[in-house]
């Protein structure tokens, strides 16, 4: 096998330095009713048939290469650079191991810096880290922090019904040993209504921007409240590419920023590996998970990168540390700090306003057909809520037939939205195809 | 320094490479995008920024910047990476190929089952895959990491005990040994640790065991997580015993899986009564380590913890109806899960690439990996072990812990580690475990030859060599690498996290 390097001399030399006659001789501490039990596999196979199977298996799917692509709801198809694929086969980059030793990870380590300043900028926050599992997983240790802040006596979260559904499944997962208080997205609770729940055992009130219904709510006074409670307020965005365009989470005063960093720069990849962003405000950097990277200075006095706040993380503080996370999204980040540097400031807005345009047409389009509606209550990036003349279900059936994959189902997590449709209108998406959608939407019975 | 003439290897900046922004011009384009063929919508200008301080770099500066940055990297595909505990074996390109087909980087993960059957038969095959190598009932494949893998599994052992009435199980038993995602792991599920010695052979100190787990103090015990072989490296003798001493005091096993490399074709971790463990593919399957991640800690669980998976699951939904069909995908969500992990269902990327994996090895290839693992670490145990200290001279698994340090000298394992550097050989983990002083963990894992092997040792003894004659050049190194000991003191008190005040500079 060529990823095992041994010839059988070598092995023969190898075990006699041991002391020993056969391989076997090397597991005599397991315990001998148990040693060496059958493997039920597959046989070998040639790298050539492999990737002949898995080639069937990838053809088996119904992707964006072949299908004109008009769903988001948290995952995003964007236009990503060729350069970004070819910096991450780099073998230097995706080879490497967690940067602990500084010497010989300088690459990794500015790189990684690198993309913790851009997520600052974009986010309008002075500080974050190198990335957690997802924006789900963001959130969920965005709680632990808010809990920290509040010194373990404010036990109440607030969160907004209009954060991704699964993220806020991820928050009740993570926090089901605690005794936290998760309230406020069971409803259809507005931004004043969520204001009203703030109390003095209030930790937290996140919202999400845009939602995940595509949509800017009004967040008017919104800090501000937040912050008279003695609350830290989060803002959960669910596509960045959004913030290329619209004022940064920081400008509207919030105190930890998370989401999914997945459209800028990573594939779809049938749900990962994606990245969780996290930053925040000066202040709460102290508090947060994760790895960061500082700068300093080598014994020379050259600028150097090295993984810092070190105390903080599980490797160090055990089982008083607040997370538990150690590998991270390392790659993904790197893949975003490539994409980011690519867009650069003109790109991204440019991204973002394509973006903007063509979701604006198809919304224009589809709410003139019969039969539909276009929610147009708030304004929104590049996805709108659809009400359809039939389930969902029948609507995405004609369009899978035509080579679309339509929008969304959200009524399943939100009853009240039957036969709504969540679509989405990135730059991927050409006129024409938006054009070839609303006629095939205007003849669905 | 600067210097007035431009030198071959300077440039005018003060580190390696200017950082990104300091690469940046107003106006400059980086990449090239299509103008709108719709026509334009008003923007809402109440909601736009002003400003976004993003660098202005041509694709080619971006290009060679980072290139260059990967230059200043240690990894598996440029050298010798013997780091204990993480398993720093060669990634296959393949992997990275199969990732990359279309039919999976483009895959939405809402698509209907029907529109995603080959990536769901390649995830329910893995699962039955994992679940016969660990020899467990089911898995699932959604947690990202293995230390998520360990926070879904202690979640499920809280769960089920809750179920069953028994609150008061709040206790997790950890050797000292320990991964310290374990106990970090432990008290993020609201529970508490109790920590265990180990025995002089490095064994769990089963006394201990027994007495921590003895009348009144049995009602109160969750479950055990013991990393095997163990963070030292060796296969526990008593492990059927701890199994038991668990078991009888009510709790459930939890197995640490990062060493599963010595484990393929060996022993069934199911079979030894373990009810639960996190598989680390970025490990054991060759997924690649991407400088800190993706990982995958996919977890497999025995009979009596199936229903409380994290979910989705995929399953299948619909038999087979003739002979030739293939049956139907689906996803499921076992009826007492513990809840959703993460969004989605799990890193897919690297289930492709395990997939790849194990398949091109299949069943008696997975256990030639094994066995070579384990007979490197051993070769390389042999012929060191004149020269440092051995603190438990045995058989070893796939690595083995010595102690970097000697009588007659103040070299430290710091200073070793950072003088293989110079060789081109990246350290060994160090200070882990913590029950051993100046601990060097030697991991080469099974795509080592014999030759890069005898070269460490040559190293190695070298470096033993020089730590009693000139130990400062142990004291000084690394030597010739990029940069040189950096100050991580004044990395933590000054705390420049990102080039906020560069880019004002810039403005």
């Amino acid at each position: 096998m060529s990823y095992i390097p041994h010839t059988e001399a070598e092995r023969q030399q190898m075990l006699a330095a041991i002391g020993v006659t056969t391989i076997e001789d090397l597991f005599e501490a397991v315990p001998a009713t148990h040693r060496f039990p059958k493997l039920t596999l597959p046989a070998p196979m040639s790298e050539m048939d492999v990737m002949t199977e898995m080639a069937a298996l990838a053809d088996a799917n119904e992707h964006a290469g072949d299908f004109a692509l008009f769903r988001g709801a948290g995952a995003y198809h964007h236009f990503i650079p060729s350069a970004v694929n070819h910096i991450l086969l780099r073998g230097e980059f995706y080879t490497a191991y967690t940067p602990y030793q500084p010497e010989v990870s300088q690459g990794t380590l500015q790189a990684t810096y690198e993309y913790q300043s851009m997520m600052c900028a974009l986010t309008g926050m002075d500080a974050a880290n190198a990335s957690h599992y997802d924006g789900a997983t963001s959130l969920a240790e965005a709680v632990t922090v808010a809990l920290e802040a509040g010194r373990g006596k404010r036990k109440k979260i607030i969160l907004s019904h209009a954060i991704n559904p699964q993220y806020r499944e991820v928050v009740r997962t993570y926090h089901q040993g605690g005794d936290v208080k998760v309230v406020g997205d069971r409803g259809q609770a507005s931004i004043p209504d969520l204001i009203d729940m703030l109390d003095e055992n209030t930790a937290m009130l996140a919202v999400s921007y845009p939602n995940f219904f595509g949509q800017i709510d009004d967040f008017n006074e919104l800090a501000e409240k937040v912050h008279e409670a003695g609350a830290l307020l989060v803002m959960v965005v669910n596509n960045p590419v959004a913030l290329g365009l619209l004022k940064s989470p920081g400008e509207l005063g919030a105190d930890i920023v998370v989401g999914e960093g997945q459209p800028l720069g990573v594939p779809l990849s049938f749900g990962g590996p994606y990245l969780g962003f996290f930053a925040v405000r000066e202040k709460y950097v102290r508090k947060i998970a994760g790895r960061i990277i500082g700068e300093t200075t080598d014994i020379d006095g050259k600028r150097a990168f090295v993984m810092t706040l070190r105390p903080r993380e599980q490797d160090i503080r055990r089982d008083k540390a607040t997370s538990n996370i150690c590998t991270n999204q390392g790659l993904m980040a790197i893949a975003t700090a490539v994409y980011l540097s690519l867009m650069g400031k003109n790109g991204l807005r440019k991204v973002a306003e394509l973006n903007y345009h063509k979701a604006h047409y198809a919304a224009q389009q589809i709410q003139h057909l019969d039969g539909y509606s276009v929610n147009m209550e708030r304004p929104f990036f590049n996805e709108f809520m659809v009400t359809c003349p039939a389930p969902v279900s029948r609507v995405n059936e004609a369009l899978i037939a035509q080579g679309f994959i339509g929008g969304y189902d959200l009524s399943a997590d939100y009853p009240h939205l039957k036969d709504t449709m969540l679509l989405c209108v990135t730059e991927m998406n050409s006129r024409a195809e938006i054009d070839a959608l609303v006629d095939v939407l205007q003849e669905v019975e | 320094m600067k210097t007035a003439t431009i030198e071959a290897t300077t440039n005018q900046y003060d580190g390696l490479e200017p950082l990104i922004y300091e690469l940046s011009a107003a106006g400059r384009i980086g990449v090239n995008l299509p103008e709108p063929d719709v026509p334009l919508s008003d923007l809402p200008a109440d909601l736009l920024r002003d400003d976004l301080n993003l660098p202005e770099v041509s694709e080619n500066e971006v290009v060679r910047h980072f290139v260059r940055l990967s230059q200043f990297n240690h990894a598996i595909d440029t050298g010798f990476y013997p780091l204990g505990s993480c398993t720093m074996k060669y990634n296959p390109k393949i992997n990275e190929d199969a990732a990359r087909l279309t039919g999976f980087a483009h895959l939405h993960p809402l698509t209907d089952v029907e529109g995603a059957q080959g990536a769901l038969a390649l995830m329910y095959q893995l699962q039955e895959w994992l679940a016969e190598i660990s020899g467990f009932a089911g898995v699932s494949l959604t947690p990202a990491a293995g230390a998520q893998g360990e926070f879904a599994g202690i979640l499920m052992i809280r769960k089920y005990h809750v179920d069953r009435g028994d609150t008061q199980r709040t206790k997790i038993l950890v050797p000292d040994s320990a991964h310290g995602t374990n106990p970090a792991t432990v008290t993020m599920a609201g529970m508490q640790v109790i920590e265990l010695p180990s025995d002089k052979e490095g064994n769990v100190d089963l006394e201990a065991l027994r007495e921590a787990c003895a009348g009144e103090k049995a009602a109160s015990i969750a479950g055990m997580m013991i990393t095997v072989p163990s963070t030292l490296g060796l296969f526990d003798r008593n492990i059927l015993p701890i199994v038991q001493t668990v078991h009888d005091a009510g709790g459930l096993m939890y197995m640490d899986g990062a060493n599963m490399n010595a484990l393929m074709g060996v022993v069934k971790p199911g079979e030894l009564g373990f009810d639960v463990m996190h598989y680390n593919l970025h490990k054991t399957f060759s997924t690649p380590h991407g400088g800190g991640g993706p990982g995958s800690g996919v977890i497999g669980v025995a009979q009596r913890l199936m229903d409380y998976r994290p979910g989705p699951i995929v399953d299948i939904i619909e038999e087979a109806a003739g002979d030739h069909d293939a049956p139907l995908y689906g996803w499921t969500q076992p009826p007492k899960t513990i809840g959703r992990l993460k969004a989605f269902h799990g890193n897919y990327g690297m289930h492709v690439r395990a997939y790849a994996y194990i398949r091109v090895y299949g069943g008696t290839g997975l256990n030639d990996v094994t066995r070579h693992a384990v007979l490197n670490a051993n070769y390389l145990r042999a012929r060191l072990k004149d020269h440092y200290k051995l603190p438990y001279p045995r058989i070893c698994g796939h690595e083995f812990v010595m102690e970097g340090r000697f009588a007659d000298s103040d070299v430290r394992a710091l200073d070793i580690s950072k003088r293989l550097m110079d060789y081109g050989i990246h350290p060994p983990t160090n200070y882990f475990p913590l029950i051993v002083p100046e601990a060097l963990l030697i991991e080469p894992t099974e795509t080592e030859t014999k030759q890069t092997l005898d070269r460490f040792v040559d190293v190695m003894i070298s470096i033993a060599g020089e730590a009693r004659e000139n130990p400062d050049i142990l004291h000084d190194a690394p030597h010739n690498t990029p940069v040189r000991r950096l100050d991580e003191v004044k990395a933590a008190k000054q705390l420049v996290l990102c080039c906020a005040p560069l880019m004002k500079q810039v403005d």
